[in-house]
């Protein structure tokens, strides 16, 4: 059902009659890896499916899309053509400048995915690694970062995220990678978000680690004298991988979509990078010509639509408590 | 339950230290706070400027600086020219003694800038949070009497949906049906921007209007998260042995549902209610900004556009302040509600 989304969801049918049919298929797929099962498990899930295919569309369109129009093409503008409705040669019309808004989505979303990735593998990195201090070593570490946890996370995201955009903002030169210009907004826009949304995942981290350190084979492995890295490199972290995977997969979404408020409030990606907030940004002064938003809106609630469902069904697949 | 009370309390006060000096470390490095006199007609150049400096106390260490934003410097000499020459009394009073400081870019007091806008906030948050929380109650506890009947698949889809949309769209979506397509139409339509229309005296018909569009966006975004959460926790009560017990005894089901299951499964709400409280104060940046809603969130915006470091740091207090408290709050209701908890 569609409804797998419930983590209570074991507990309230039927209870007698899924653990008869559940001990059948748990006989079906004895032996098979944690990975094998979580990977069929999440086929099965009829969202999280759902969640791939909307995720692939925006992927093959913001790739595909690039070898058919040029970024100088996306950027190219054309006064005397501007603001035009849905036409033949511009399938979504054309912004403020006259820019194709088509190729602008196409690249605007290359960008924003980019934004979104990279937020939070900045923040799944600060996350993790004070996850993993806080709870391997405890005490008076423990004490003082999870005291900065409990401050950061008593400031409102979005607040915080604003200030650093602004405090980094022009400090940086543009660059280039691969013979395409970037503006310095967006290294500060990666960090403005990932250095503000580290906190939760923490201190899933940290909980991890703390049950994970009172199993037996961390005292076998400290018995035989491994440091303290390896034992949480190799013994506890891939323990902590699951909730990890699930809190980035969701957390890129949310940084699409701080990137997309961000942008929208004039404080995010700046030309001539284009990206989905930017451009709802630009469209906000002609709001009465509805293809303007339309589009790049469309495009941020697909892709954090599709984001949403394939890590709700992650989450399922993950659970060893749902045998299925 | 008094000694954990005071326990609580007093972490408290380590924990806002640490959150407000963060924040003032975080404001000092945004820019130079004389830049607002660059702009002006005399911009104090050489003397005036050091003199500026000292009056301010922008020469002294941060820690200094963020001690006398705490607790003022009335009570001790400034030495204005740096030779010992000239020495003045402070003016600031500090935030403890509730002095949350002038603004260099208004000259105006912060405290009463809040005062102006605070209100505004939340004549937009708490009828559209009440809002929230009537509609998602019974739509989640129907949806989960009903589990998987047609409507509860609907509901759960739709509540999904919603859950995932960005504000921006929904308010650009409504902007632009109701505010623009229905005068086009020749509908009548509704207002899209301020809270009341310029032309017009001021009066409760005219807000109301005006509030109908932000209040519509803000509960269409926050409804489907609630739904989701009152109607699993409900389902999770629902299989519990008490509830199949109540049932057994004959007792009505309209009493087994709101008083034996609705009763058990609001305590989790309490926490998510009590958490998400003080982000009301802190508004909806978005909304307010697509809306023109003179609220906080704006008056934030403003002052980060024109770097207003005292007015930023005196909402960023504000609203930290108010996360702290009602978490002390939502665990002491969650101990009086909740018989099983007891904490030492």
């Amino acid at each position: 059902m569609a409804t797998v989304s419930e983590p209570a969801n074991l507990t309230t049918t039927a209870a007698g009659t899924k653990i008869v049919s559940l001990g059948a298929e748990a006989q079906l797929h004895q032996g098979e890896s944690n990975t094998k099962r979580s990977l069929r498990r999440l086929l099965k899930h009829r969202m999280a499916v759902v969640g791939i295919v909307l995720l692939a569309f925006v992927i093959l369109y913001v790739s595909i899309g690039s070898l058919i129009y040029s970024e100088a093409y996306a950027n190219h503008n054309d006064p005397t053509r501007k603001l035009e409705a849905p036409s033949s040669e511009h399938p979504f019309g054309t912004d403020s400048i006259g820019r194709d808004l088509l190729a602008r989505t196409i690249y605007g979303g290359q960008i924003s995915i980019l934004v979104g990735v990279t937020a939070v593998i900045v923040s799944l990195t600060v996350g993790t690694a004070v996850g993993l201090a806080s709870g391997y070593f405890g005490g008076i570490i423990d004490t003082v970062l999870m005291r900065l946890v409990e401050a950061a996370l008593s400031i409102p995201q979005l607040f915080v995220a604003l200030l650093a955009s602004r405090m980094f903002a022009g400090k940086l030169p543009d660059f280039t990678i691969g013979g395409r210009e970037f503006s310095n907004t967006l290294i500060v826009i990666v960090f403005a978000i990932g250095l503000t949304s580290w906190m939760q995942l923490s201190r899933i981290v940290r909980s991890m680690v703390l049950s994970i350190k009172q199993q037996e084979y961390i005292t076998a492995a400290r018995a035989l004298g491994a440091p303290s890295w390896r034992i949480v490199m190799q013994h506890i972290l891939p323990n902590c991988l699951a909730p990890i995977i699930v809190a980035a997969t969701l957390g890129v979404a949310s940084a699409i979509l701080l990137e997309a408020y961000l942008s929208f409030l004039g404080l995010g990606v700046r030309a001539p990078t284009a990206t989905w907030g930017n451009m709802l940004f630009e469209a906000y002064e002609n709001l009465q010509i509805w293809n303007q938003w339309f589009f790049p809106a469309l495009f941020v609630i697909l892709t954090v639509l599709g984001i949403n469902f394939f890590g709700d069904g992650l989450r399922d697949a993950f659970d060893p408590r749902s045998l299925k | 339950m008094a000694q954990y009370l005071l326990r609580r309390v007093l972490q408290t006060i380590p924990l806002l230290v640490l959150i407000s000096f963060g924040l003032f470390l975080l404001m000092n490095s945004i820019g130079d706070p004389l830049s607002v006199y660059a702009e002006s007609r005399k911009p104090p150049t050489g003397k005036a400027r050091e003199e500026l400096i000292r009056r301010l106390g922008l020469d002294k260490p941060l820690p200094e600086q963020y001690l006398v934003w705490l607790i003022g410097n009335d009570w001790m000499l400034t030495d204005v020219r740096g030779d010992g020459t000239l020495m003045e009394p402070g003016t600031r009073h500090g935030v403890l003694r509730g002095d949350l400081g002038t603004s260099s870019v208004t000259r105006r007091d912060a405290k009463l800038r809040i005062q102006e806008r605070l209100p505004n906030t939340l004549i937009l948050m708490v009828p559209s949070y009440l809002i929230v929380i009537l509609l998602s109650l019974s739509i989640g506890i129907y949806s989960a009497i009903r589990q998987y009947s047609l409507l509860d698949n609907i509901v759960t889809t739709i509540s999904f949906v919603l859950y995932s949309l960005p504000i921006f769209f929904i308010a650009l979506m409504v902007i632009y049906i109701f505010g623009v397509q229905f005068q086009q139409w020749g509908l009548p339509s509704l207002p899209v921007a301020g809270m009341y229309d310029p032309r017009e005296p001021e009066t409760l018909g005219g807000l109301l209007q005006h509030m109908v569009l932000p209040v519509f966006c803000l509960v269409a975004i926050q409804v489907g998260g609630y739904v989701r959460y009152i109607r699993s926790s409900m389902l999770e009560v629902l299989s519990q042995d008490y509830i199949r017990t109540a049932r057994a005894k004959g007792l009505e089901e309209r009493r087994t549902i709101f008083v034996h299951a609705l009763k058990n499964a609001a305590m989790p709400l309490v926490t998510l209610i009590g958490l998400d409280l003080p982000f009301l104060l802190a508004g909806a940046i978005v909304t307010e900004r697509i809306f023109a809603w003179p609220g906080l969130g704006r008056l934030f915006i403003e002052s980060l556009e024109r770097s207003d470091i005292t007015v930023m740091m005196a909402i960023l207090m504000l609203l930290s302040i108010a996360v702290v408290v009602f978490q002390l709050l939502t665990d002491v209701v969650y101990t009086w509600l909740d018989p099983r908890i007891r904490y030492t």
